[in-house]
């Protein structure tokens, strides 16, 4: 961003940033930047609150009049993430006794997914490698990996798994919206669905299985958030 | 320790580029200025998510009118459920429409940017010297005179 900052500037247009890390922010000495203490994924603070973000807006709007660049203040709110607290979303109960449990799961989430993505006009996180229809094909793949299969075993490379591994969470992320009558606060989501889930189990056995057989980091460590590593 | 403090404090003192000063571009009026959205969120339109790996220094158009936007950062340490719930906690793009008709500003770009943040050294000389003047000359040619740059 402190680069993007500059060059800018160096352009003819005024620049104010937003900051999540202040550190960072400190580091980069962009002309003007606002640091809110809010959660890594929202900027703006608060979902679905057009009132805060405004005011967080003019805040760092407020900042274009000051001369004594490079400045840095401080959003006088603070939010945290609640990691530690997996939002209350009910499972749907074992449907199909021929199926493993994870992609009967999915299924079963299906409808809340559809009103979700009903809800945002159409805006969905799924399809990087697979739609919604596919889903729980992916999931399939995931138990392989979670059973010992190496990832071409189980069709991936070290980029696909990556991106289905986003699809899937982005599935039931979004499911979970559905399912909640508020938006939860920041990553209660993520942890109900790593936490307490079929399919985020898998996800999770898949991650360590890759890693105990030696895979690189750089494909196990990015499957699922840092926070939701776990020895199994 | 939260999972953000965390990552705060492994990411907070990774090096970035230092210079020995510091541009800065001064405006008239906020009122009259037109105001473009530049984000590191790594965002894409719908039907084009494809994750963005972490050496790309390039950028995307985002239409003033588009909210068939998408998260394609390829990191998953950080919360997603907000933007699922309500794009503007990323990129406030209606907030600005809002800031536009109540006169606080003067008006929207036409287009904004994505590119995708957490890079390397390497795709920071890209940005520099490259994708980022190109991404200057777009904003210039819709008139845009303030950029408010977002994170993830």
């Amino acid at each position: 961003m402190g680069v993007l900052a500059r060059v800018f500037e160096q352009a003819g247009m005024a620049t104010v940033g937003l900051s999540l890390v202040r550190r960072q922010a400190e580091n980069i000495k962009a002309p003007r930047m606002l640091h809110g203490e809010f959660p890594l994924g929202r900027p703006l603070g608060r979902p679905g609150d057009p009132q805060f973000q405004t005011d967080v807006i003019r805040r760092a709007f407020a900042l274009l009049e000051r001369s004594d660049v490079p400045v840095l203040e401080d959003y006088p709110v603070v939010i945290e993430d609640e990691t530690e607290q997996p939002a209350a979303c009910p499972l749907p109960p074992r449907h199909d006794p021929n199926v493993h449990r994870a992609v009967d799961e999915a299924v079963g989430l299906r409808p809340a997914y559809n009103r979700q993505r009903l809800a945002a006009s159409g805006r969905t996180a799924v399809g990087r490698l697979a739609d919604a229809d596919g889903i729980a094909a992916l999931i399939e793949r995931f138990v392989t990996l979670a059973d010992g299969g190496d990832l071409s075993a189980a069709g991936f490379d070290a980029d696909s798994v990556l991106a289905a591994a986003q699809d899937v969470r982005g599935y039931y992320e979004e499911a979970a919206l559905a399912l909640s009558d508020h938006v939860p606060a920041a990553r209660q989501v993520e942890s109900w669905f790593y936490a307490t889930t079929q399919t985020g189990a898998v996800i999770c056995a898949a991650a360590n299985a890759l890693k105990a057989a030696g895979a690189s980091q750089d494909i196990w460590y990015f499957m699922l958030p840092a926070a939701q590593h776990r020895s199994t | 320790m939260s999972a953000d403090a965390a990552i705060r404090a492994r990411i907070g003192d990774i090096p970035t580029p230092q210079f020995l000063t510091t541009p800065v571009t001064s405006i008239g009026a906020l009122s009259a200025a037109r105001v473009a959205i530049v984000t590191t969120a790594g965002l894409r339109r719908g039907g084009d998510i494809d994750l963005w790996s972490r050496t790309d220094g390039s950028f995307t158009v985002l239409p003033g009118d588009a909210r068939d936007v998408q998260l394609s950062h390829f990191s998953p340490n950080f919360d997603r459920s907000g933007f699922a719930a309500d794009l503007n906690v990323v990129y406030p793009i209606d907030r600005l429409a809002e800031m536009a008709a109540a006169g606080e500003i003067g008006s929207v770009a036409n287009a904004h940017l994505s590119f995708m943040g957490a890079q390397t050294d390497a795709t920071f000389s890209t940005i520099l010297l490259d994708s980022g003047p190109a991404a200057a000359r777009v904003l210039l040619d819709d008139g845009v005179d303030v950029v408010l740059l977002t994170p993830i």
